[in-house]
């Protein structure tokens, strides 16, 4: 009896660890502004008066969405564009000092972000950079590149690149074989990819913070964090946690969709 | 470190470089490595090597204050020397960087080894469970993704003096003021958001070890502690070390949470980018890049132990294994 048990008090012991908190967010979120200070399992009546004061139009939180949105996505797209190619060297190409290279490049994903954005801060402010969607984006590759190439050099490698030899045995170029035969096989890693490095440019927050003060430029995560209450003294939670809830409720459910690919890519990739 | 990392064996071990037929096919596949390459580089280069060195320059600089000896208003940066670094080992500024360097190094000794604890035994139940693995695994990956700021107000908000935490444990604990508490309070924020991330990794590690070394050991009359301790824990270190200096670089820089979780300007839990942060918005960079050098310096020393003396071997798995056999599949 006592050895069935256990395990199932284990794996609910994980759940709670895990759920918990996050269950707390959403039952804050669904409460009565009134009631904020309840402590029952669950809101009780349910409210959605914390979603509406999320989107009050004193708060600009679909502007904010919309920036971490563009934010996000820009880092994605570029990160994957340029390391598509990296990895693919890597993975596929021969060459002296591949791990030195590599060794670089892990090197770099190490560097804490505070010493990439205060001198950055500086310079943007010099050439007028500050408040613009670039000064997010472009500092965000520092930590983006270095995990994507290495996902993907981990995933390039598994490919079966008999068949781009066997390709251009049959008259492909290098380059159509490429394009024909590895890309439609890489896509699964490369679409892990983006979700993991999306995931990872829509968390992120200290360059965000530091290079925007106008509240039309701001990422969401940074609004949420500077939502005032009606006095400006006490903090508004329910409504943070209701504008919590609408920025992480879209990642859990990727997370719950991809999950086997995530994990794939996380424990491949070693990084954070 | 990057040179270190280099001991491909291929390097040393192919014949003598004597013209050979495939040596042409070499010499462009090393081109075209290196144009494709390039774009990588050079974006690391702008958006990560540039600004740390200009960095360090900053650093020995500072910006100039008050008048000179005719009553003009002096302007501009002036260059200091190693005065910012010397100035942390004394008076105010001495003090101020002390306990932040503190509170850094004491957040990551515990959250870390928190962490670890937890997260091997997450795997370990994780590996244990026979259903629900999927549930489980997507449980697991719910608290790493919530973004780490929004994860800082729920924690503040738990953590409020009328908040669940202190109804739970019927406690009036000032969480989220200036004080010991709210140290405590970081640490389990950060170790709830954190250690599935280490469990994931353990648990890949686990799921290597071929079932009979158990059935052997069990044969042998071994207890699971023993199991546990001689053949587990060996097997699952490789991948433990990584995941642990991982956790410690990341924690080392840890920025958002104690800013979200308790707020700017507090001594107990200002982490030095914390620190480095505050005199970038006073507009003293000198001052502001010395303490993220330092920190840097922090994380680079810390790695290079756990490459050099723990055998943390980064690279892994997209380590080129067989430089020589497709030396060959290409030339060919």
């Amino acid at each position: 009896m006592r050895r069935k048990a256990l395990p199932y008090l284990g794996v609910a012991l994980i759940l709670v660890f895990c759920l918990a908190p996050f269950y707390w967010m959403v039952v804050s979120a669904f409460r009565r502004p009134s009631d904020q200070f309840d402590s029952g399992p669950w809101p009780s009546p349910w409210s959605t008066e914390n979603l509406e004061a999320v989107f009050a139009p004193g708060n600009e939180f679909v502007r904010a969405l919309a920036n971490s949105l563009l934010v996000a996505g820009a880092t994605t797209v570029l990160t994957l564009l340029i390391g598509v190619f990296t990895a693919y060297t890597l993975a596929r190409l021969d060459f002296r000092g591949k791990n030195a290279v590599l060794g670089v490049i892990m090197a770099t994903s190490m560097f804490p972000g505070i010493s990439q954005v205060v001198p950055l801060l500086k310079l943007f402010t010099e050439i007028d950079w500050i408040n613009t969607y670039q000064a997010m984006v472009v500092p965000s590759l520092g930590f983006a590149l270095p995990l994507a190439v290495w996902n993907l050099t981990v995933f390039f490698r598994q490919l079966p690149f008999e068949l781009e030899q066997a390709a251009m045995i049959d008259g492909c170029s290098r380059g159509q074989a490429f394009r024909k035969i590895i890309i439609p096989l890489a896509a699964p890693g490369v679409f892990t990819t983006a979700i993991i490095v999306f995931i990872m440019a829509w968390n992120e927050f200290i360059i965000a913070f530091s290079m925007v003060n106008e509240k039309e430029m701001q990422t969401a995560t940074v609004a949420i964090a500077k939502f005032t209450g009606v006095s400006g003294f006490d903090q508004p939670f329910g409504t943070q946690m209701a504008a919590a809830v609408v920025v992480t409720v879209p990642l859990v459910v990727l997370v719950l969709v991809f999950q086997r690919r995530i994990v794939a890519g996380l424990t491949a990739g070693g990084v954070k | 470190m990057a040179t270190i990392l280099d001991k491909s064996p291929g390097g040393a071990a192919r014949p003598a470089r004597a013209p050979r037929p495939g040596g042409q096919a070499r010499n462009t596949s090393r081109r075209l490595a290196l144009l494709l390459l390039s774009p990588t580089f050079l974006v690391l280069a702008l958006v990560v090597g540039y600004p740390v060195l200009s960095g360090i320059r900053e650093s020995l600089f500072a910006q100039a204050e008050g008048l000179d000896e005719n009553g003009f208003v002096i302007e501009g940066e002036r260059f200091v020397g190693l005065d910012n670094y010397a100035a942390l080992f004394s008076g105010e500024r001495g003090e101020a960087f002390w306990n932040a360097f503190s509170n850094t190094t004491f957040f990551t000794v515990t959250a870390v080894v928190l962490e670890t604890a937890i997260g091997v035994g997450l795997a370990l139940i994780m590996h244990q469970a026979l259903r629900g693995r999927a549930l489980i695994r997507a449980s697991v990956l719910v608290p790493w993704a919530v973004p780490t700021a929004m994860s800082g107000l729920l924690w503040r908000w738990i953590f409020q003096p009328d908040g669940v935490a202190n109804t739970l444990l019927g406690q009036e604990i000032l969480w989220t003021a200036d004080g010991i508490a709210s140290k405590l309070a970081i640490v389990v924020a950060e170790v709830w958001k954190t250690s599935p991330f280490i469990g994931l990794l353990v648990l890949a590690g686990l799921q290597m070890i071929p079932k009979d070394v158990y059935e052997a050991a069990k044969v042998d009359g071994a207890s699971a502690w023993q199991q546990f301790r001689l053949i587990t824990l060996p097997l699952v270190r490789p991948a433990l070390v990584v995941a642990v200096l991982f956790r410690m670089l990341d924690t080392l820089r840890m920025f958002d949470l104690p800013f979200v979780l308790v707020g700017a300007n507090k001594d107990s839990v200002e982490t030095l980018s914390m620190l480095a942060w505050m005199e970038a918005g006073n507009l003293r960079y000198g001052v502001a890049t010395a303490y993220a050098t330092i920190l840097f310096l922090y994380i680079a020393v810390i790695a290079y132990t756990f490459v050099k003396v723990l055998g943390a071997d980064v690279i892994g798995e997209a380590r080129s294994r067989k430089p020589e056999q497709t030396g060959k599949e290409v030339a060919a």
